[in-house]
């Protein structure tokens, strides 16, 4: 039976986050918005916690850690899990502070290539390895399968060789989930993943980048020179195979498109909230109608908003359900992170122009937000590369008809 | 603004033309003379009572229908009676209302072998409850609005006005006293159910539901109604109208009047589109009417009235932009410049992409302030944000479909100006619709 609400199962999940977002990350979300590159030290204390929670319930916590996977599941019907979980429980987290939720520990999108890629050994193995993912170039960001970062075999390991850019949490992560080609006379069904233990003679960090928003979050680049790896840190088929291979590897992304889609929309939320109490101080209630052009122009807007807002969370929660039971979703992942990219992009930044010189000081956290929100729909895939994914998906193209 | 000599002649030159000598004297092309008639026949009277109502005797007690019980999970899957209605609809308007859309709306008019396919499908027996002879169990806006957009989907101009009765018997349902459902509601389950319409908006700009022009007073028991509505869906040929009028400074209240009652005029308003729905203007001048015309009792809300005729209206332009994505993807496919489909070019591809998740938005708001009203739950909020939307995002996907097809788009060799023309009408209009 039809039903776009929350299921009332997630509920402790989701106050969990949101007291997290409220107790632990909202303190100290200026703090590190200003001390750049400054590890958040209260973070280590939470992510024990944090792990506490992933392993207590069946439910389990908010991080990204436990992505996907959702075929395993037992049974038939209608099913809300960890796909939707996790993108409830990072909506709430990014609600408190976006730059913070993507340094906790062992909850990075590395995990989530790992959880949704790797065989049962490395699962074993690598589950509970903080792991970062590098797979942007100086010389290829969107179009990743153009990356010049080499494996190449050499008995029982691979030595990598190559430069990496804009890796998330690269200098804190325990692993680096790294893009590398096997060959690259065979394009991009040569391109595998390998994950490179920190520490790993050869592998360097470089510096770490200045940044416009999510300064919590370090962003390092990275070198590999003849850094060596064991085979068996190859994550799948090692074979260059032109089906499963690059495909493979995209499909990582169908699980944490949405996930990102739900960060957009936990940052435009705590925008939207900000605004509602700041307007409230000054005595401008808000109240839905369904003729518009008879309210304030402010108030008109933030019904725009609003329902602009409610249409992201849906898409990504469809997405997030699609996934949930086993339902292609390349499509919809994209069309969710195309529409939060975007919409948490102007939420945050009308929110700022809507409470004026208030809204433009480091008084409020609304400018921090306006600023953090941008990387939302640059990375996991710019607001283009989605467009370029649903419209080849509508229209039945191939990546050489439509470029 | 003042007029100059030159705005003085073009004036003169205006009414010079709107001479009807110029008819007699054969000057006048045919077509002009046509368009010309049609627009100056002024308000007619309904005199002409098509169908009587039959007071009911024995009434039934009030009825109102459950809501249904919430569902545990998300969940987008429609269940089996409604995928049962969307399979048939969607036959019915790919094979009857699409292939007759140009025509209807270029004859502004809903055919009788068109309208008796419709009522065959029993669409009106799905509001109306089994007491009264129809198969509503539960209340059912999910299945509403998904009635809605499989019809828009056909065309949007057959839609509104095949759902115009659809509706009334829908407000009846959900609002009707015993004895008003006992009058009116048995009749939406014969063979040839009435026409009937919901008449809301009035022609002043920045019309707003919640405050009306047109005014009911109280006269002992009875209520006299005066004031003027536009853009009411087969203000025509309606059996029966429920009128939205401000009742003495207690709010806006709906009335039922039916066909034949003094005063009630109607004059043709043919818009912009919509066509098909035969559009136009009721004038109400001292309408006299009994005291069981006030629909509704003490339950009755005004706010919830038309927040139901929203998540119709929503469903509507959702069904109608998803013709055009339906449309412009084999054509871009197809038409090809430079030397390859023009659906390799990014700008092209990219709106409709964007054309894409804009309908499925549209789609899901309207969706899930339907599903909160078919449980129970608050939908205020929800139908006012889809709405808004659904207003934006529908004209968005109108126009763009136009573009899309570029010189093509224009003439009526495509149906894409068609939609164009019908999908403003998600913004402009209240009436018509209840879900």
């Amino acid at each position: 039976m039809m039903n776009l609400e929350i299921p009332r199962k997630f509920t402790p999940l989701i106050n969990q986050a949101q007291q997290v977002a409220r107790e632990v990350f909202r303190p100290i979300s200026r703090k590190y918005d200003r001390a750049e590159h400054d590890y958040p030290r209260e973070l280590d204390m939470f992510a024990s916690i944090m792990d506490g929670m992933n392993e207590g319930s069946g439910d389990g916590g908010a991080g990204a850690g436990s992505l996907a996977r959702a075929g395993d599941e037992n049974g038939s019907g209608n099913r809300n899990g960890t796909n939707m979980k996790t993108v409830l429980g990072l909506t709430e987290l990014c609600w408190g502070d976006v730059g913070l939720a993507l340094s906790i520990p062992r909850q990075g999108l590395g995990n989530s290539a790992i959880a949704a890629v790797a065989n049962e050994e490395q699962l074993a193995r690598l589950g509970n390895t903080w792991a970062a993912m590098a797979i942007t170039e100086p010389g290829a960001g969107s179009d990743s399968a153009s990356i010049r970062t080499t494996a190449t075999q050499d008995g029982d390991d691979y030595i990598i060789n190559g430069e990496k850019i804009y890796v998330t949490a690269g200098e804190r992560a325990d692993a680096v989930v790294v893009w590398a080609s096997l060959d690259r006379s065979q394009g991009r069904a040569a391109i595998k993943s390998f994950v490179v233990e920190k520490g790993t003679p050869g592998m360097s960090v470089e510096r770490l980048e200045k940044k416009l928003g999510i300064r919590a979050s370090d962003t390092a680049a990275i070198r590999f020179d003849n850094c060596r790896v064991p085979a068996a840190n190859l994550l799948g088929d090692p074979e260059i195979s032109v089906d499963k291979g690059f495909a493979g590897a995209m499909q990582t992304f169908d699980n944490t498109r949405p996930v990102v889609a739900g960060m957009a929309i936990g940052i435009a939320r705590a925008a939207l909230d900000q605004t509602y109490a700041l307007l409230e101080k000054y005595d401008q209630p808000l109240t839905y109608r369904a003729q518009t052009w008879t309210q304030t122009a402010a108030e008109r807007e933030l019904q725009r908003l609003e329902a602009e807002w409610d249409a992201a969370r849906l898409l990504t929660l469809k997405a997030a359900w699609m996934a949930d039971n086993g339902l292609p979703n390349s499509r919809e992942a994209s069309m969710a992170k195309a529409k939060a990219g975007r919409v948490g992009n102007q939420v945050t930044l009308r929110c700022v122009e809507l409470c004026g010189s208030l809204g433009y000081s480091e008084v409020e956290l609304l400018e921090k937000w306006a600023r953090d929100s941008k990387i939302l729909d640059i990375f996991e895939g710019t607001q283009q590369i989605q467009l370029l994914i649903i419209a080849r998906r509508l229209l039945g193209k191939s990546s050489a008809e439509l470029k | 603004m003042t007029r100059d000599p030159i705005g003085f002649a073009l004036s003169a030159m205006n009414r010079l033309a709107g001479l009807p000598l110029l008819d007699r004297l054969g000057v006048r092309k045919p077509v002009e003379r046509l368009a010309y008639q049609g627009t100056r026949v002024g308000f007619q009277t309904l005199t002409v009572a098509n169908r009587e109502f039959k007071r009911a005797r024995d009434l039934f007690p009030r009825k109102r229908l459950p809501a249904r019980r919430p569902g545990d999970l998300f969940d987008l899957n429609l269940d089996d009676d409604q995928q049962m209605i969307v399979d048939s609809l969607r036959r019915f308007a790919s094979d009857v209302l699409r292939p007759n859309a140009a025509e209807c709306d270029e004859n502004a008019a809903l055919p009788h072998d068109i309208e008796h396919q419709a009522q065959a499908l029993g669409l009106s027996l799905y509001a109306v409850p089994a007491e009264f002879g129809g198969v509503a169990e539960n209340l059912s806006p999910v299945t509403s609005v998904l009635i809605a957009e499989q019809l828009a989907w056909g065309d949007l101009g057959l839609a509104q006005a095949l759902l115009a009765p659809f509706s009334v018997a829908q407000a009846v349902t959900r609002w009707g006293t015993a004895e008003q459902q006992s009058t009116y509601l048995p009749a939406f389950c014969e063979d040839q159910p009435p026409v009937a319409t919901i008449a809301i908006d009035e022609p002043v700009p920045l019309f707003d539901p919640m405050s009306l022009s047109t005014r009911a007073t109280r006269h002992g028991d009875d209520f006299t109604l005066n004031g003027l509505k536009s853009g009411v869906v087969r203000a025509g040929d309606s059996d029966l109208y429920l009128v939205a009028a401000e009742l003495d400074g207690e709010g806006p209240r709906l009335f039922l009047i039916e066909r034949g009652t003094d005063g009630l005029a109607f004059e043709a308003e043919p818009a912009m589109g919509l066509r098909a729905a035969g559009t136009g203007r009721i004038r109400l001048d001292n309408v006299r009417l009994p005291a069981s015309a006030l629909l509704g009792d003490e339950d009755f809300n005004y706010s919830t009235f038309i927040d139901r005729g929203v998540l119709l209206r929503c469903g509507l332009a959702v069904g109608c932009a998803q013709a055009v994505q339906d449309y412009v993807i084999p054509y871009a496919n197809e038409r090809e410049a430079f030397g390859e489909p023009i659906s390799h070019r990014q700008s092209v591809a990219f709106m409709i992409s964007d054309m894409a998740i804009e309908i499925e938005s549209m789609r899901l708001l309207t969706w899930r302030a339907a599903s909160r009203a078919e449980t129970g739950r608050t939908y205020h909020r929800e139908a006012c944000l889809a709405r808004l939307l659904c207003s934006e995002k529908a004209m968005e996907v109108g126009t763009n479909g136009v573009q899309l097809l570029g010189g093509h788009g224009f003439v009526k060799e495509h149906p894409v100006e068609r939609w164009y023309r019908d999908l403003r009408s998600t913004a402009t209009l209240f009436g018509g619709t209840h879900a």
